[in-house]
């Protein structure tokens, strides 16, 4: 690894973020790689990152609804302009929440249909339609990532689904053995079975599954470490 | 200046707690009872100087509070 | 503000006085019942004042001698209980026990009970447990990697059960959930001793270097001590033990409220405090616990022999018009007490307002061992730190045990061969459940070290990668177990005592790690009953004698007295929480089967099992004159070590420990989650007569074993069975005599624990 990639990558720390570390070590496990962490007071993204981790927790508390106050901190509003210039990012679970209710992604995560916290292994299937480099990478395998989270049902009304399908933004459905995204693979009655979306220049990937807890087969799945490298690749290669 | 601010899901969207509550009562024999609305009450307290109270709460209710992907508020003086 | 303090403390004698307590009349008697301080107590108390208390110093004496903060009644019990060990690093009595995991990498660990608030408000209770016990953790440097949960609920068909079980689980849940600490065991059972006294108690390990175990001391004469966290409300305030006249009408509906947890303030405070001792910013810091304030003041005072200077009028209030009682007495939750050098305060502002979290000054470290608090320009207390402590009521209160005499029971084992075997498997399964809609609401894998959770349905395993750790130790493992089988204990308090901490030894075993120490929450009745109190001292008894035999010394630990409601007292419940380490996590195995492979039941050579506390005897709700499975010390280490040897040398896909309900349980547990079948030998059974005695009979020392290969054991104290070969895609499954289609069972783990 160069010194540029070394610090490229960085991790964006709230007061309540819990997954921060788990990426951390992650990606010092899997890439032998340092991320640069941000705290949320920091108004600007240095100008070497070249991709940002919203990692999973429980951000400001989330008293008003997850991701709701990390939406209108200081770090995001740089996160935006980062991400408008075309900068990748990616949010897992609560790092999803943040991203939809910053309007980097549509759409919304309501509570679980079942209103109780799911944690749990899921399997992913990748959607055929879509066109951008997650896609592309990640087409044609299922991938085993667990999730862990008490708001992950996402929604969005029809015109906006509509768009989502049209322009190939769904990328992760939780699916049963056979690929199928059927009604019993659905843990929290999320439209569509929709685990995973991405922007419409697909730079800005959310989840609800945590990649970065799938990354050794010794914790149940490595599956999670493919995603985590498509978001490298994507991010290095701007 | 006291303000109140609920907010509630869009109609569209199901109100899992609420069929949740409903369900739960009917179980006790509450049979007459056809629905429940779980809404989210907020009460801002607006200092004196304030120039035009009533749109910075609209504002703060239509931005924070409520999320308009899936839900309304409505916003009045109290 | 330092010298601001420092006049004020000097000025204390020319200061109003709190008016004393009166001591006349039905008055006086209702305070010190109320305050539950017995004559003789309060005579103590008197010397120690030199004078008659205020009501604040009644209440500070109240908390500090209560059951919970002084263990009075078993302190002279516990004292005999193996707390030493070459691993030990920190044994009983400070906020964790601590042992070495590898090189420098220790585990801190403790449990505690918060039953009575769990009872009341369930989801605040049970969530405010689990703060606490983290707290306990952290405050000591500590960063938890691992909390568990023991659960006791009334009968499933007992019309609160329902509310309780939901509430509890789901505070458990909530709080560690957001605070973001795994939650990767635990133990769970119905019983009609608890109708009307739940339990919840919650375990928490943490990592620690061996050299940077932080013991604070308020040490430093005018070292600033200093609030931090949340404000304080009247949570958790003893309603009882406040006196009424004490309250103005207007005040009265503010009496003591519900503790209320905010695992967002929790998890601020955590990486505060982890912070603040990494960088070395202060001298003494204390959580505040139970008793609020007042313990972790005087805790902290005592420590280093200095006394404080208090000013309660700088305390964050949540509240009006507190009184300094109240100050003093509150419970409410994420709370520390830290001592700092002036020329550190700077440091400590900025990184606890990093961390969001609100602080103030409200007094100072002072020469002379005294704690003098003030609200208000009024003198409220004014006691001697030291013998408050050194003074504490101890009881060697009277007991009385029955031995009771134990036989084979011949009328119970009839009865019990007359039944149709599945209609006792399904109602075993029916009893036991399965755990799996409580554990998906707990995150078991935050942490990125889960390597057997909840699912596994053995003991919790974590891979503890760590630079403190020895060379070559980089896939070393925390095994951690919680549980108690409390028929055993109601049955025989001793040895039910004793094969509680088996339980977690063997459960700990069949991943292959080895035991290493004990953590316990002495759950009992009312201590003041001699029968009760024979149970404790035979529990603590039992405990003691296990712990001694199997070398896992007890080195930290809670006692939960008073679970009695209308008179009647819970079975006797020690729960035991025990931490183990596993050399190698790529070679664990899980409890449960997840491949085809020949299944084999190691046990006691010639142990014919018992049904004393057994789950049958439960299930057929009859009381049997059999003992509970004797111990055997001798089989479970050499189980032990065969089972660790197995491990290590790859022999074996799974292990699980064989508990309540005996082989035939364990058995379809084993195989029933990845829907393995077969069919299987029952070794010794003659005829109908004695399928269901031997199916179900309970024993010491005993485990399952699934290997791909045979095993040939050279075995001493034991016996090995083959038991026949575990096969996916199968409909049936039988077992000696029986027969029975899987979709049965499936369809029973699928509905079970949604009471």
């Amino acid at each position: 690894m160069t010194s540029s990639t070394q610090n490229a990558i960085g991790l964006v720390q709230f007061p309540g973020s819990n997954c921060d570390a788990d990426c951390i070590e992650a990606f010092k496990r899997l890439f032998q790689i340092d991320l640069h962490l941000i705290w949320h007071e920091e108004h600007e993204i240095p100008a070497h990152i070249q991709g940002l981790i919203l990692p999973g927790g429980f951000s400001y508390g989330d008293y008003l609804r997850s991701g709701a106050l990390a939406a209108f901190s200081p770090i995001m509003q740089s996160v935006k302009k980062f991400a408008e210039r075309g900068g990748a990012v990616l949010g897992i679970c609560n790092g999803f929440q943040v991203l939809c209710e910053s309007k980097l992604l549509p759409g919304t995560l309501l509570k679980n249909v079942q209103r109780k916290f799911v944690c749990e292994m899921t399997s992913l299937s990748v959607t055929s339609e879509g066109k951008s480099p997650w896609h592309k990478a990640l087409a044609g395998k299922s991938y085993r990532v667990p999730i862990a989270h008490g708001e992950g049902n996402y929604y969005i009304d029809q015109a906006g689904l509509k768009k989502l399908q049209s322009q190939g933004q769904i990328l992760f459905q939780y699916s049963d053995d056979k690929g199928q995204a059927s009604a019993t693979s659905n843990p929290n009655g999320t439209l569509l079975n929709i685990a995973g979306i991405v922007s419409e220049n697909g730079r800005v990937m959310g989840m609800m599954p945590h990649p970065e807890r799938a990354s050794s087969e010794l914790l149940g799945s490595d599956d999670g470490a493919a995603i985590l490298k498509v978001f490298m690749d994507t991010a290095l290669k701007a | 200046m006291n303000y109140e601010v609920i907010v509630e899901l869009k109609p569209e969207v199901l109100d899992t707690q609420g069929r949740a509550i409903k369900e739960a009562l009917n179980r006790l024999g509450h049979e007459g009872l056809k629905s429940v609305k779980v809404q989210r009450r907020f009460v801002l307290e607006i200092a004196d100087g304030v120039k035009d109270p009533a749109a910075l709460v609209n504002q703060l209710a239509a931005e924070h509070l409520a999320n308009s992907v899936a839900e309304t508020f409505t916003a009045k003086r109290l | 503000m330092q010298k601001d303090l420092i006049a004020q403390s000097e000025k204390i004698g020319s200061l109003k006085q709190a008016p004393f307590i009166s001591e006349e009349g039905d008055a006086f008697a209702a305070q010190l019942k109320k305050h539950k301080i017995n004559q003789e107590e309060y005579k103590v108390l008197k010397t120690i004042v030199g004078r008659s208390p205020t009501l604040p110093e009644l209440g500070v004496f109240s908390a500090m001698w209560s059951e919970h903060c002084s263990y009075k009644s078993s302190k002279i019990h516990l004292r005999k209980l193996p707390t030493e060990g070459p691993e030990v690093v920190v044994g009983p009595g400070e906020n964790a026990g601590v042992v070495r995991l590898s090189g420098k990498l220790c585990i801190a660990f403790k449990m505690e009970s918060h039953n009575h608030p769990s009872y009341i408000e369930p989801y605040q209770g049970a969530a405010t447990g689990v703060g606490g016990i983290l707290r306990d953790v952290f405050c000591m440097g500590a960063r938890p990697v691992a909390n568990l949960n023991s659960l006791r609920f009334g009968e499933r068909t007992h019309p609160k059960t329902h509310y309780l079980f939901e509430n509890v689980v789901k505070g458990v849940g909530d709080y560690g959930n957001c605070v973001g600490i795994p939650t990767v065991a635990g133990t769970v059972s119905f019983d009609k001793t608890y109708n009307g006294n739940i339990l919840v108690n919650a375990m928490t390990c943490g990592t620690i270097h061996e050299d940077k175990i932080f013991k604070g001391y308020a040490s430093g004469i005018h070292n600033l001590v200093v609030y931090v966290g949340s404000a304080t409300g009247r949570d958790g305030i003893h309603g009882a033990s406040m006196a009424s006249d004490s309250f103005s009408s207007a005040q009265s509906g503010e009496r003591s409220t519900v503790q209320v947890g905010d695992p967002f303030a929790e998890k601020l405070l955590l990486e505060a405090t982890l912070e603040v001792l990494e960088r070395g910013l202060v001298v003494g810091l204390q959580d505040m616990g139970a008793a609020g304030l007042t313990s972790s003041s005087f805790e902290m005072a005592d420590r280093a022999g200095n006394g404080l200077y208090l000013n309660l009028d700088y305390v964050p209030a949540r509240a009006q018009a507190m009184t300094a009682y109240e100050l003093l007495l509150s419970e409410s939750q994420e709370r520390m007490l830290m001592c700092v050098e002036p020329s550190k305060w700077e440091a400590l502002q900025e990184c606890l307002k990093r961390w969001q979290l609100p602080f103030a000054i409200i007094g100072l470290v002072t020469e002379g061992g005294r704690m003098h608090i003030v609200k208000d320009g009024v003198l409220e207390v004014d006691v001697p730190v030291g013998p408050l402590a050194e003074q504490a009521p101890r009881y060697e209160r009277p007991y009385e045990y029955l031995e009771k005499n134990y036989s084979d029971d011949e009328t119970f084992r009839s009865t019990l061969a007359e039944i149709p075997f599945t209609d006792l498997l399904g109602k075993a399964l029916d009893d036991t459940g399965f755990k799996t809609t409580i554990y998906k609401q707990y995150d078991h894998h935050i942490g990125n070290k889960t390597i057997l959770g909840p699912k596994e349905e053995g003991a919790g395993l974590l891979w503890m990668k760590s630079d403190w750790a020895n060379k070559g130790d980089e896939y070393i493992g925390l095994a951690v177990s919680t549980s108690c089988n409390e028929r055993y204990c109601a049955q025989d308090p001793y040895t039910g005592a004793a094969q509680a901490v088996l339980k977690n030894y063997r459960s700990i075993v069949a991943t292959g790690a080895k035991p290493l120490a004990v953590t316990d929450c002495l759950n009992y009745g009312n201590p003041e009953d001699p029968a009760v109190m024979g149970e404790i001292v035979a529990g603590i008894d039992g405990i003691g004698a296990a712990c001694r035999a199997l070398e896992t010394p007890v080195v930290s630990g809670n006692v939960s007295l008073y679970n009695t409601t209308d008179g009647v007292s819970i079975a006797p419940t020690p729960m035991i929480g025990m931490v183990g380490k596993h050399p190698d996590v790529r070679n664990a195995v899980p409890a449960i089967l997840k491949e085809k492979a020949s299944i084999y039941w190691l046990k006691p050579k010639a142990s014919k099992g018992s049904f004393g506390g057994s789950l049958a005897a439960k299930l057929l709700n009859a009381s049997t004159t059999e003992h509970v499975p004797k111990l055997n010390f001798e089989a479970e280490k050499e189980a032990a070590t065969t089972i660790q040897n197995l491990v290590q040398n790859k022999k074996i896909v799974a292990a699980r420990d064989i508990g309540a309900g005996g082989m035939a349980l364990s058995l379809q547990k084993m195989l029933l989650s990845k829907g393995f079948g077969g069919k299987f030998q029952l070794p010794g059974t003659t005829g109908p007569r004695d399928q269901n005695v031997i199916a179900f009979a309970e024993h010491s020392a005993s485990y399952l074993i699934a290997s791909k290969e045979p095993l040939d054991l050279d075995l001493t104290h034991l016996e090995c069975h083959k038991l026949g070969e575990a096969l996916a895609g199968q409909s049936e499954m039988s077992l000696g005599l029986a027969t029975w289609p899987l979709a049965d069972v499936t369809l029973r783990s699928k509905e079970s624990l949604t009471i």
